[in-house]
C-alpha cells in the first residue's frame, strides 16, 4: 500500500534540519535563512496536491535546489555566481524534467538532480534515501535509457 | 562546520505559514492550563480541536483527515483561543466568544452539539434532555457517544451533561477533569 500523505508538521519536522543544512552549504548562513523559508512555503503551497507520502525527502530537497538555482540566476547581473552557473535561458532542469518523462522515478530523479541541479551524487543518494553509489548507478542507467531511447527514435 | 537551523528561524516560518493563509490547521499544546495540558487546533473558520491528550501524533493525523494535510503548530493563530481559555479557567470568562468549526460531524451530532452549546453556565442537563432538545428523546445513549467524542470539550459544554440521577457518569477527559469544571462553574 502506498502511504499516504503525513500531516505537514511531521513532513516538516523530519526535514527542517537538513533542508538547512543543504541550503546553508549552497548559500551560507544568511540568504539560506530566507530560501529555507522560501523551500517550506512553496512546499506548503503544493503539499494538497501530492498524491503520495513517498519520496518527501528527495522532493523538498529538489524545492530547496530549485530556490538555490533562482537564487543565483537573480543574482546573475551582480556577477556573482559561485557554483551554479546557467548559462542557457530556460534551466537545465526543466529541459530535462521533459526529456525524462518517461523514465523510472529512481532514475529519473537521480538524471535531473545530478545534470539538472547539479547536485553531486552524495547530495542525490541523500535526497532519494539511498547512497551515493546506487545514485551515480541510477543516473547512469537514466542516460543509458535516455540514449537507447533516442536511439530507437531517429531509427524509426 | 555544521549550520543549525535556530529556534527563532523555525518560529518564523511557522508564523509565515499562518500569516500565508497557507495552513489547513494551526494548533499549539499549551502546557500550563489548570486542565492540564491541552493540544487546540483553529482552521481559517474557527476553533475545531481540543484535547486532553497532549501526545499529538494521532491527533495529527486525525486533524489532517478530516481538515487537510497542512497542520502545523503555529501559535499566532490559536492566540485567542488560549486567552479565552485561560479567562474561563480563571473564573473571569462564562461564555467563549470565538467560532467554531464542526466540519465533518454527521447532521446528528450538530443537532446535539447545537443544543449542548445553549446549555449555560453553571447549568446542568441530562443525556436524555438533551436528546430530546435534538428532536430525538429516546437517543440518550447516542448523545452520550456525541458527549465522548466532542471534538472540543470546555468550550462545547459536554462537561453539562450528567445523568438522570445527578451523577457525574463520565467524561472523556476522565470524570477528575468534569468535576474539575462543574465546581468551578459553581454547579456542585
Amino acid at each position: 500500500m502506498v502511504a499516504s500523505v503525513p500531516p505537514f508538521e511531521a513532513f516538516y519536522e523530519r526535514h527542517k534540519t537538513e533542508v538547512f543544512r543543504f541550503l546553508a552549504g549552497k548559500l551560507g548562513r544568511e540568504r539560506a535563512e530566507d530560501a529555507f523559508q522560501e523551500t517550506f512555503l512553496r512546499a506548503l503551497r503544493a503539499y494538497p496536491r501530492l498524491e503520495h507520502g513517498e519520496h518527501l525527502r528527495a522532493w523538498v530537497l529538489t524545492i530547496a535546489s530549485r530556490i538555490v538555482i533562482d537564487g543565483a540566476r537573480r543574482q546573475r547581473p551582480q556577477g556573482e555566481l559561485p557554483e551554479l552557473a546557467i548559462e542557457d535561458v530556460r534551466p537545465a532542469f526543466e529541459e530535462l524534467a521533459a526529456l525524462t518523462d518517461e523514465l523510472p522515478p529512481k532514475e529519473r530523479a537521480a538524471v535531473v538532480l545530478r545534470y539538472g541541479y547539479d547536485l553531486d551524487y552524495e547530495e542525490i543518494g541523500a535526497a532519494l534515501g539511498s547512497t551515493s553509489s546506487a545514485a551515480r548507478q541510477a543516473a547512469s542507467a537514466g542516460v543509458r535509457r535516455l540514449r537507447a531511447d533516442n536511439k530507437k527514435e531517429t531509427q524509426q | 562546520m555544521t549550520e543549525m537551523l535556530t529556534s527563532d528561524l523555525d518560529e518564523r516560518f511557522r508564523a509565515a505559514a499562518a500569516a500565508a493563509g497557507l495552513l489547513d490547521v494551526a494548533y499549539d499544546v499549551f502546557d500550563d492550563t489548570a486542565m492540564g495540558p491541552l493540544l487546540v487546533g483553529v482552521t481559517d473558520r474557527g476553533l475545531c480541536r481540543i484535547s486532553y491528550d497532549p501526545e499529538p501524533e494521532q491527533e495529527l493525523d486525525r486533524l489532517a483527515r478530516v481538515y487537510g494535510p497542512r497542520v502545523l503548530r503555529s501559535a499566532g493563530p490559536v492566540d485567542r483561543v488560549h486567552r479565552e481559555l485561560d479567562q474561563y479557567l480563571d473564573g473571569k470568562r462564562r461564555a467563549f466568544d470565538v467560532d467554531v468549526d464542526l466540519r465533518g460531524q454527521p447532521a446528528f451530532y450538530l443537532r446535539v452539539l447545537g443544543e449542548l452549546a445553549r446549555v449555560g453556565y453553571g447549568e446542568t442537563t441530562t443525556y436524555g434532555e438533551l436528546a430530546a432538545r435534538a428532536g430525538n428523546p429516546k437517543a440518550a445513549r447516542a448523545v452520550g457517544t456525541v458527549m465522548n467524542r466532542n471534538p472540543v470539550p470546555i468550550v462545547l459544554p459536554c462537561h453539562r451533561v450528567v445523568g438522570a440521577n445527578g451523577s457525574l457518569t463520565g467524561y472523556g477527559g476522565g470524570l477528575h477533569r468534569k468535576e474539575l469544571l462543574l465546581r468551578l462553574e459553581g454547579a456542585i
